[in-house]
């Protein structure tokens, strides 16, 4: 019995067009596994790098006589000053956070949102010669001992204002031994203002005023 | 700046008052909307500086001495107002009132702003710093007497609105309990008579302050 041709013809088709498939099926199946590998490669596979310990100063304000006093901790610093200065300041609040501290203000360390570090008015000149943008601080690429006076701008988080207990030594308390702390780790830290929850506010709790700009060099701790 | 934000600054402290009148401006924190601080027995701070200013202006009209408040009652008082009414007063003493639950005593502010010599106009919003020199004379007769009366007292300076805009010696005096070594209080915010022992004690600075002042006129006078 003879197989007509065009069903030879379809056969032949049909079978050219699975091995096609079959070899097009593969070729996806290995894209696939390919991608799926460079993927895995691009997944973080070593841990993030942890700072060094440094010693830090921390001015750690007394409700019972209105001090500031200066005290070494050791605690991890970033090079970059802006995450530097979040950090200090992290663990002074930390610290007025704790059962047994002498200037109880609840929140710790994650009252801090941020920190920027700005060309204060002062320093403006001298940051512009140096190359330093107007418009923020380019800790990466300047070199440090070219650059001015900074302004730091603390933004605090709303939780913590809400919280901070109310009273004119109590709030002065807190600004004044941020700005210190400020100023003793980063000297060049000349000038502070304040934010919450990236907004301008009156006062920290009805009393200090956080409109005006505070002079972090004027902030003397008990000897 | 507007010219209205201007304050018509006084001439030099001393001869500002003619002899025989003396004038206490207080002020009563808060108020209103405002509710200050909460202290420890509930209380709200704008309750607490209402109570002790009518109770300080009894005690000071009581020796003579013609007293100004900010408010007499739970109203809402503008910052502005406030330094409005001390500086029309034409004041020799300027007594912010607030109270507190942190901390220990009593505690005396003074602003922070450099001195500067008196003018004929300052900004508003530094109009004290013309009398922060007068106003750090007055917060030491204060802490003086409150020692004497053994309470324990801390000296600041500071920056509050208010009291900024003043132009009179002015002190912010802010009431906290009074606390042992060990942080315990001895006496709360509450205790009649704790309210009554700085009151009297606040009364009887003022009263020297007022002497003090004389005695620095006379000696002025040909």
């Amino acid at each position: 019995m003879r197989i007509p041709r065009y069903q030879t013809i379809l056969f032949t088709v049909l079978l050219v067009a699975s091995v096609g498939m079959g070899v097009a099926l593969w070729q996806l199946r290995e894209r696939a596994h390919q991608r799926l590998l460079s993927g895995q490669d691009s997944a973080p596979t070593q841990a993030p790098e942890v700072a060094p310990s440094e010693q830090a100063t921390i001015l750690l304000a007394s409700d019972a006589d209105g001090t500031l006093l200066a005290q070494a901790q050791s605690l991890p610093l970033p090079q970059d000053p802006g995450a530097r200065a979040r950090a200090v300041l992290g663990k002074l609040l930390d610290m007025y956070a704790a059962a047994d501290a002498a200037h109880p203000v609840p929140g710790g360390a994650s009252s801090i949102a941020q920190v920027f570090l700005l060309p204060a008015q002062d320093g403006y000149g001298r940051g512009s010669q140096s190359g330093a943008s107007p418009g923020g601080r380019g800790s990466q690429s300047k070199d440090p001992m070219q650059m001015g006076p900074e302004l730091a701008v603390v933004n605090l988080t709303g939780a913590f204002v809400a919280s901070h207990p109310s009273g004119i030594l109590t709030e002065m308390l807190t600004v004044t031994s941020i700005c210190g702390t400020l100023h003793a780790n980063l000297p060049r830290v000349t000038e502070v203002r304040f934010l919450v929850d990236g907004q301008p506010r009156a006062t920290l709790a009805g009393h200090a005023d956080l409109t005006r700009t505070y002079l972090a060099t004027e902030v003397v701790p008990h000897p | 700046m507007t010219v209205s934000q201007l304050a018509a600054a006084q001439a030099p402290p001393v001869s500002a008052a003619p002899a025989g009148r003396f004038v206490v401006v207080l002020d009563a924190a808060h108020g209103g909307d405002d509710a200050g601080g909460r202290l420890g027995n509930g209380q709200a701070e704008k309750a607490f500086t209402l109570a002790l200013s009518v109770r300080l202006r009894s005690l000071l009209a009581a020796r003579g001495i013609q007293v100004t408040t900010t408010r007499e009652s739970d109203a809402t008082v503008d910052l502005n107002r406030r330094a409005e009414i001390a500086n029309h007063a034409n004041a020799q003493a300027c007594l912010s009132l607030h109270g507190s639950e942190s901390g220990s005593g009593v505690h005396l502010f003074v602003s922070s702003m450099a001195p500067v010599q008196p003018a004929r106009f300052a900004p508003w919003k530094t109009a004290q710093a013309a009398w922060v020199t007068r106003s750090l004379a007055l917060a030491g007769t204060l802490n003086s007497a409150l020692l004497q009366a053994g309470m324990t007292v801390t000296l600041g300076r500071t920056s509050l609105p208010a009291v900024d805009s003043m132009t009179c010696p002015a002190v912010a005096v802010e009431i906290a309990p009074e606390r042992d070594a060990g942080k315990k209080p001895i006496a709360e915010l509450d205790d009649p008579g704790y309210q009554a022992r700085v009151a009297e004690t606040l009364a009887a600075a003022l009263l020297e302050w007022r002497t003090d002042a004389w005695r620095t006129t006379e000696a002025h006078q040909p």
